[in-house]
C-alpha cells in the first residue's frame, strides 16, 4: 500500500569547513536582509558559472548547471535578486574564485552586493565543489565551504551551501533541506505525493486507490499521517516512511484531521466516535491520551504552536467556522479570528509568532495571516481563484498553498508577506492539501 | 338304433367336452376384458372406441383442456402480481435511494422539505425491516475539505438522529461522511453545489 519511500540515503563522504568566518563579520554589525521585512528590498547577488579544476574537462556543463541550481534556489527563498551573467565585466575562463586574486570592484561595479564563486573537480565518480560568499563592499569572505561526495550529490551539496549563505544572513536556518507533501488526483484517485522544497523530485507516497487527504509531517519527517477512504470510511493512517510500518485509527465516524505535536511522538487528530466531532491527543500509535476540545458541533483541523504549549483549531461553537486557540496547560480557550463567516485551516508560524489560515468571503477563499494576539490580519492572496490550505516552510520564510487560479487546483508558493507568488510545480490531475515538512535532519 | 343313440350321446359328450371348456376359456376371457375396461375409460383418447363414449371422452378432454388453461392463467397472474409487488418494492427502493435530502450552505439542519421525506423514509424502513442503509453526508466544494469532512459527518448524523427518533433501529444506520470529495454535480456554480450538498442513502 504504501510505496517504498525512496529517500535516497545522501552520504556525504565528509564535509570539510575551508575556511572560517573572517573576524569582525556578523550579522550584527551589518543587515544583509531586514528580518522585519526581508522581501522589501532584494539583496543583488552575483553567481558566475563554476570553475572547473579536474584535470581533463569532463563534464563541463557541470558548472553552468551547479551555477545554476545555486541561483536558482537562493532565488526561490525571494531575499534576492540574481544578477544577469550577461552583464559580468569579466570573462567566464578568467574568472577569480578566491582573494587576493578577485578584483572586486569589477562587481560593485554591476550593482552586485554579494557574489557567490564556485569550483568542482571529479576524479573517479567522486564530487568535490567549493563555495565561497563574498561581501563585495567590504571584500570580505563571509563563509566558505567545501564538500565531497558522489557525483550524484551534487544538488544536495551546493542545497547545503544555501542554507549556510541563509543561516549567515538572517540568522536562521533555511528550507533547503525540507519537502512538501501534497494530495494529487493524477492517478486517478486522490494520493499523497511529496515533493522537494522547490517542486523537484516529486514522488508518489500513497497507492490506495482510494480517497486520500490531509498529510501531516511528524517534527522528524520519518512519520506521516493522513486520512484514507482505503477500508471504505475516512481513518487514520499513521505510517513510517521508510520502514512501513505504522498504525491505523479506525474508529467510527471520521478519523481526521491528524497535526504532530512538535518534537513529541504523538500527534492531535479529529474523531467523531462520539457523534460528534472532537480533536484528541493520540500517541504516535494511534491510542487515546485525551481529549483536547469540549463543545457541540464541529471541532476540526489543528496545529500547534513551536513550543507545543498552544494548539489552534477550527470550531463551530460560535455558529460559524472560526479559528480558536487552546492554551493547554490551562485550559483555555480563546477565539482568534472575528472577521467573516468562514475561516478554517489553521497553521502555525514554525516561528510562533503568527497563524496563517483560509478564509471565504464573498464566495471565495483567500490566504490570511493573523498575529497570535488577534491582531494584525493580512491577506495574501486575492483575485486569484481560489486560495486554500497554507503551510509554512520551517524557516517561516514562505507560505506554500494551493489555489484555482489558473484553473485546476495547484500547489502554488509566496514569501510570508505574500509576494512573488508562483507556482510550484506542475502535473497530471489536481494537486491540493500542501504540508511542509521540517528541515530534514542530515544523515 | 342303439348304435345311432350311442352316437349322439357321444357327439353330445363331445361337443360339451368342446364347449365347456370354451366356455370357460370364454369367460375367462370375458373377466379379462371386463377387468380391463376402467384402464380403457380412463384413456380415452388411446383406445378407439364405439361412437357414443368417444363423444363423451371428447367432452372430457376439452374440459380438461379448460382446466389446464385456466390453472396456467391463475400461475401466470399470480406471476405478474408478483412482478408487479416486486417491481412497486423496486420503485420504492429506488425512490428511497435516490430521493437524497438537500442542505443549506455550511448547515446541518434539515428543512421541512427534508423531514417529510425521512418520514417517508421511515415508512419504508418499517416495511422493510430487513434493510439496513447506509447514511453518506456529503458537501458542496466550497470552504475547506477538512472542515467539509467533519460538516458531512454532521449531516449523516442528524439525518440518522432524526430516522432513531422517529423509530428506525440506530444498528440499521451506519453513517460515513465524503465530505467534499464526491460530488453529483461537477460543476461550479450554485446549481451543482445544491445538488452535493445532500445526504444519500445506500441500502446494504
Amino acid at each position: 500500500m504504501i510505496a517504498g519511500y525512496k529517500r535516497k540515503a545522501v552520504c556525504l563522504t565528509g564535509v570539510l569547513i575551508l575556511f572560517y568566518l573572517m573576524s569582525g563579520v556578523g550579522r550584527a554589525d551589518y543587515t544583509y536582509i531586514n528580518i522585519s521585512n526581508p522581501f522589501l528590498r532584494k539583496v543583488p547577488i552575483a553567481i558566475p558559472v563554476f570553475k572547473n579544476l579536474s584535470e581533463n574537462s569532463v563534464d563541463a556543463r557541470m558548472a553552468r548547471q551547479a551555477a545554476d541550481m545555486l541561483s536558482d534556489a537562493l532565488e526561490f527563498t525571494g531575499y534576492f535578486k540574481v544578477l544577469d551573467r550577461g552583464a559580468f565585466l569579466i570573462k567566464p575562463g578568467l574568472m577569480a574564485i578566491k582573494m587576493p586574486e578577485i578584483n572586486f570592484k569589477n562587481w560593485t561595479a554591476i550593482g552586485s552586493e554579494l557574489l557567490i564563486t564556485g569550483a568542482y573537480s571529479i576524479h573517479d565518480n567522486q564530487l568535490e565543489i567549493e563555495l565561497r560568499l563574498f561581501d563585495t563592499f567590504k571584500e570580505k569572505l563571509l563563509v566558505g565551504k567545501r564538500y565531497k561526495g558522489g557525483k550524484n550529490d551534487r544538488r544536495k551539496m551546493i542545497h547545503r551551501f544555501c542554507g549556510e549563505v541563509i543561516f549567515l544572513l538572517t540568522g536562521k536556518h533555511g528550507l533547503f533541506n525540507s519537502k512538501i507533501a501534497f494530495v494529487s488526483t493524477g492517478s486517478g484517485n486522490k494520493e499523497i505525493y511529496a515533493c522537494e522544497f522547490d517542486g523537484y523530485h516529486p514522488e508518489q507516497i500513497t497507492r490506495t486507490k482510494h480517497i486520500t487527504l490531509s498529510p501531516a509531517w511528524s517534527s522528524d519527517n520519518k512519520w506521516i499521517a493522513y486520512t484514507s477512504f482505503l477500508n471504505g470510511k475516512p481513518d487514520l493512517f499513521i505510517r513510517n516512511l521508510r520502514q512501513k510500518r505504522g498504525s491505523i485509527v479506525a474508529r467510527k465516524g471520521i478519523n481526521a484531521t491528524p497535526a504532530w505535536v512538535p518534537g513529541k511522538f504523538s500527534l492531535a487528530a479529529t474523531l467523531s466516535f462520539s457523534g460528534d466531532q472532537e480533536i484528541y491527543l493520540l500517541t504516535g500509535s494511534g491510542k487515546i491520551i485525551k481529549r483536547l476540545t469540549y463543545s457541540r458541533g464541529i471541532d476540526v483541523s489543528p496545529s500547534f504552536s513551536p513550543d507545543g504549549k498552544q494548539m489552534a483549531f477550527v470550531s463551530q461553537r460560535g455558529g460559524t467556522p472560526q479559528i480558536y486557540i487552546k492554551h493547554l496547560q490551562t485550559g483555555q480557550v480563546t477565539r482568534l479570528t472575528f472577521e467573516g463567516r468562514y475561516n478554517t485551516q489553521p497553521s502555525w508560524s514554525p516561528a510562533g509568532d503568527k497563524i496563517a489560515y483560509s478564509a471565504m468571503e464573498d464566495g471565495h477563499v483567500n490566504i490570511r495571516v493573523i498575529n497570535t494576539d488577534g491582531r494584525g490580519v493580512m491577506q495574501l492572496t486575492r483575485d486569484a481563484g481560489n486560495n486554500e490550505c497554507p503551510t509554512w516552510s520551517p524557516d517561516a520564510s514562505m507560505i506554500a498553498f494551493s489555489s484555482t487560479r489558473e484553473g485546476l487546483s495547484r500547489i502554488y508558493v509566496m514569501t510570508a508577506y505574500g509576494t512573488e507568488q508562483r507556482r510550484l510545480l506542475t502535473l497530471p490531475g489536481e494537486q491540493s492539501n500542501p504540508q511542509w515538512s521540517s528541515i530534514i535532519a542530515n544523515n | 338304433m342303439e348304435g345311432g343313440k350311442m352316437r349322439k350321446r357321444m357327439l353330445i359328450c363331445l361337443s360339451l367336452l368342446l364347449v365347456v371348456p370354451g366356455l370357460l376359456f370364454f369367460t375367462s376371457c370375458a373377466k379379462k376384458t371386463v377387468q380391463s375396461e376402467p384402464a380403457m375409460t380412463q384413456q380415452p383418447q388411446v383406445q378407439p372406441e364405439p361412437a357414443q363414449d368417444d363423444a363423451a371422452a371428447k367432452l372430457a378432454a376439452e374440459k380438461a383442456r379448460q382446466e389446464e388453461l385456466a390453472r396456467k392463467k391463475a400461475i401466470e397472474e399470480e406471476r405478474l402480481q408478483a412482478e408487479a409487488a416486486e417491481r412497486e418494492a423496486m420503485a420504492a427502493k429506488n425512490m428511497f435511494v435516490n430521493e437524497d435530502i438537500y442542505f443549506d450552505f455550511d448547515s446541518y439542519v434539515l428543512t421541512g422539505v427534508a423531514q417529510d421525506i425521512l418520514m417517508r423514509k421511515a415508512q419504508w424502513l418499517r416495511v422493510n425491516p430487513d434493510a439496513s442503509v447506509t447514511i453518506e453526508g456529503h458537501c458542496d466544494e466550497r470552504g475547506t475539505n477538512e472542515y467539509n469532512l467533519a460538516l458531512g459527518d454532521k449531516r449523516a448524523e442528524i439525518v440518522k438522529a432524526y430516522l432513531v427518533n422517529l423509530g428506525i433501529d440506530a444498528g440499521r444506520l451506519p453513517t460515513i461522511s465524503y465530505g467534499e470529495e464526491r460530488p453529483v454535480d461537477t460543476g461550479h456554480n450554485e446549481e451543482a453545489w445544491a445538488k452535493n450538498r445532500r445526504a444519500h442513502f445506500v441500502v446494504d
